[in-house]
């Protein structure tokens, strides 16, 4: 199997490199692909939308379906996530941690409970310490890193950003946040609740500003409509919509990784696990 | 042979992402573990957002965003100053859906292996036909 594989894989590969002969060569201005289309968005993007980043103009505004769509497929995929491996079933011992001293306690009978407080903590079987140098530079880091989200969201239309990138990197700022301390800790501050309200709540942005177009008497999606709306800019309301389809897909885009995350590595259970 | 060396210094993006491409479709065919599959996957799909971002790339062009674009300017757009926006929008969500997917995939290799006890291809085989 293994060579039969390799030989497929020759045979492809071989094919493929001598089908490059009749690709353009790299970086050539006058390629197929930067001909037609291209030029057009190029050089009538600025006074149709008023949106200086092209790329964001494409996204949300002329292929505005599209990346709703998408939008639509990234929450799906967290859905999936969660409805694979969430496991709702009560977990049969119970730990926790005396914090001054660190001893774990184990407690067989599911019926004792202890008021996790200043004192005790709750934990989970696979609890190890965290490093101090670890948790120290976290620490520090996961706030800038926050930040810089939301500067690359909300720069979205004016400069290179948007709100796939800024939404990959909150959420990847509450995982560090998983990773350096543990998984309680960021359950403690972004609940299952406030995840799955979130990743809803970023599509429902979305859609919910194409339906404004349609109620003010636009298509969907026509974010030109919503000037009545925004009394103060009138010049730039095209962009200041792709703004906030961009806010949308940042806070989906930043739900769903840690969805994706917090179910995958404690095989839905939200207790230690990785 | 000179021909053949012109051929790849004119293209050689292609040939790279080629390679790449083929590194990934091997793990998935010869790979017997579903993770090692699921790498060799996530390689292939690298591989095709290098090669449409390349596409994208002109000589002599700048990023996809308007010089002085922001409030009132009179200037011509020149195409050929900037590169070509569409493949880098393409690509922009085709990563983001990859990272979605593949955690789906995870997530479908944690129950198999909740369920078998493996993840190795011929023992899931073996597993499957003993039910």
């Amino acid at each position: 199997m293994k060579f039969l594989g390799l030989v497929i894989v020759c045979l492809t590969g071989g094919l493929l490199l001598y089908g490059t002969m009749d690709l353009p060569d790299w970086g050539d201005p006058a390629s197929p692909a930067s001909t037609h289309l291209s030029d057009y968005y190029i050089e009538h993007i600025v006074e149709e939308t008023q949106v200086p980043n092209l790329v964001t103009a494409v996204l949300a505004d002329y292929r505005g379906y599209d990346t709703m769509f998408e939008t639509a497929v990234v929450f799906c995929a967290g859905l999936a996530c969660f409805l694979l491996l969430r496991d709702f079933r009560p977990g049969k011992n119970r730990y926790y941690r005396h914090i001054p001293t660190g001893v774990m306690l184990h407690f067989k009978n599911p019926e004792t409970r202890m008021i996790p407080g200043n004192e005790f903590e709750h934990m989970d079987k696979d609890w190890v310490p965290s490093d101090i140098i670890i948790k120290t530079v976290c620490r520090i880091l996961i706030p800038f890193i926050q930040i810089y989200a939301l500067y690359v969201v909300a720069h979205g239309d004016f400069s290179p950003g948007g709100g796939f990138q800024g939404g990959v990197i909150f959420g990847s700022s509450l995982i560090l946040m998983a990773i350096s301390y543990n998984l309680k800790t960021l359950l403690k501050r972004v609940t299952e609740k406030f995840l799955s309200i979130f990743a809803a709540t970023g599509v429902l942005i979305y859609v919910g500003l194409g339906v404004l177009a349609v109620i003010m008497g636009g298509q969907f999606l026509d974010y030109g409509m919503l000037a009545p709306l925004v009394p103060w800019d009138p010049g730039h309301v095209r962009a200041l919509g792709m703004l906030g389809v961009e806010i949308g897909v940042g806070i989906a885009v930043m739900a769903v990784m840690v969805i994706i995350y917090v179910n995958i590595v404690s095989e839905g259970r939200h207790d230690e696990g990785l | 042979m000179n021909e053949l060396l012109a051929l790849i210094v004119a293209k050689y993006n292609f040939w790279l992402y080629i390679i790449l491409m083929m590194i990934g479709l091997y793990a998935m065919i010869a790979k017997n573990n579903l993770m090692k599959k699921l790498v060799g996957m996530n390689i292939f799909q690298t591989a095709i957002i290098l090669f449409y971002v390349s596409i994208g790339y002109k000589h002599g062009a700048t990023l996809p965003i308007i010089q002085g674009g922001h409030g009132t300017h009179d200037a011509v757009i020149h195409a050929a100053d900037y590169i070509n926006p569409l493949p880098h929008v393409l690509m922009l969500t085709a990563i983001v859906v990859s990272v979605a997917t593949f955690g789906v995939a995870m997530a479908l290799c944690v129950k198999i292996y909740q369920r078998y006890q493996t993840l190795e291809e011929d023992e899931l085989r073996i597993r499957l036909s003993e039910k």
